[in-house]
């Protein structure tokens, strides 16, 4: 099973690398862009497992590892048909 | 009196951390390894230095924060064993949840590399005690992720509570407050931005952080 862990700033929590993105793509013509926030994805290639014992375990991992959630929110994703 | 300064993969200011402490202390410090699972018996004093542990790889601090020594450093701090975070040092305290709040990328997107003046914002402290709270001092800072960020709850607290020790005079990373060391709750954790061990001896330019050593490794 494939997870997909997109970690991202927390909504009021300054995005510097975001703004500094929006700037640029405002320099190149795309005045549209209002605002941008990034952030990354980790995609974890798992042992195939109960659906929820394994959304469970990853929301653990991204407790204590993958997100600083001081800072950061996470949203977990399941793919269990890719290899 | 045993001292200790962790290594990393990737610390590189860990030599200058144990040259302030044989300074103040006459005697090297131990450089404990991060694998190694406890800090010996006889360490009264810890440093977790600068540097780029672990390439600051997922979020600076992350994985250090996570290594077997920074679980013993933990329980002995809880137990009140005196601890010194330095820039990535701090970074890794605030991920191992040591510390409030973390460490963001600096807001002008910079890497900040200059001498720095601090305002003394609790001279009460056991690392801050030596200090006349009066005079701003001026210390390093190298970084690229030295934003403080905490919610305004948490900020609230450790405004509260005394717990902010040191202010930039001027912010150089969009820090909340202009925070730029802070102390937990119990006063044996201090976590900085700035350097004081590079600023230990005449040659160094300036030497406002001696009197921090000082003042720590006086009241142990």
């Amino acid at each position: 099973m494939i997870a997909r862990v997109y970690v991202g700033l927390k909504p009021g929590v300054l995005d510097p690398q975001g703004r500094t993105i929006a700037a640029s793509l405002n320099d190149l013509g795309f005045d549209e862009v209002q605002d941008v926030t990034q952030g990354k994805i980790i995609e974890l290639k798992l042992a195939s497992g109960e659906r929820d014992t394994v959304e469970a375990r990853v929301k653990e991992m991204c407790e204590r590892l993958l997100a600083n959630t001081v800072i950061e929110s996470y949203r977990i994703e399941l793919d269990e048909e890719e290899e | 009196m045993s001292t200790a300064v962790i290594v990393f993969p990737a610390s590189n200011c860990d030599r200058d951390a144990a040259v302030a402490l044989e300074k103040v202390t006459g005697k090297p410090p131990r450089m404990v390894w991060h694998k190694d699972t406890s800090i010996p018996d006889d360490v009264r004093f810890v440093v977790v230095p600068g540097g780029f542990s672990y390439g600051d790889y997922l979020r600076s601090g992350a994985i250090a924060a996570n290594s077997p020594v920074i679980r013993d450093l933990k329980d002995k701090s809880e137990a009140g064993l005196p601890v010194l975070g330095i820039c990535n040092g701090f970074q890794i305290l605030t991920e191992a949840g040591m510390l409030p709040g973390a460490l963001m990328r600096n807001a002008n997107q910079k890497f900040v590399c200059r001498i720095s003046r601090l305002r003394l914002a609790n001279a009460k402290t056991r690392f801050t005690s030596q200090y006349d709270a009066k005079h701003e001092i001026d210390v390093p800072v190298a970084h690229h992720d030295g934003n403080y960020f905490a919610d305004d709850e948490t900020l609230r607290r450790i405004e509260g509570g005394g717990q902010v020790v040191f202010r930039y005079s001027e912010n150089p990373n969009g820090s909340r407050n202009d925070i730029a060391g802070i102390v937990n709750a119990s006063g044996n954790v201090l976590g900085m931005m700035p350097h004081p061990e590079r600023a230990v001896d005449t040659v160094h330019g300036g030497t406002d952080g001696i009197t921090l050593f000082k003042s720590i490794v006086g009241s142990l």
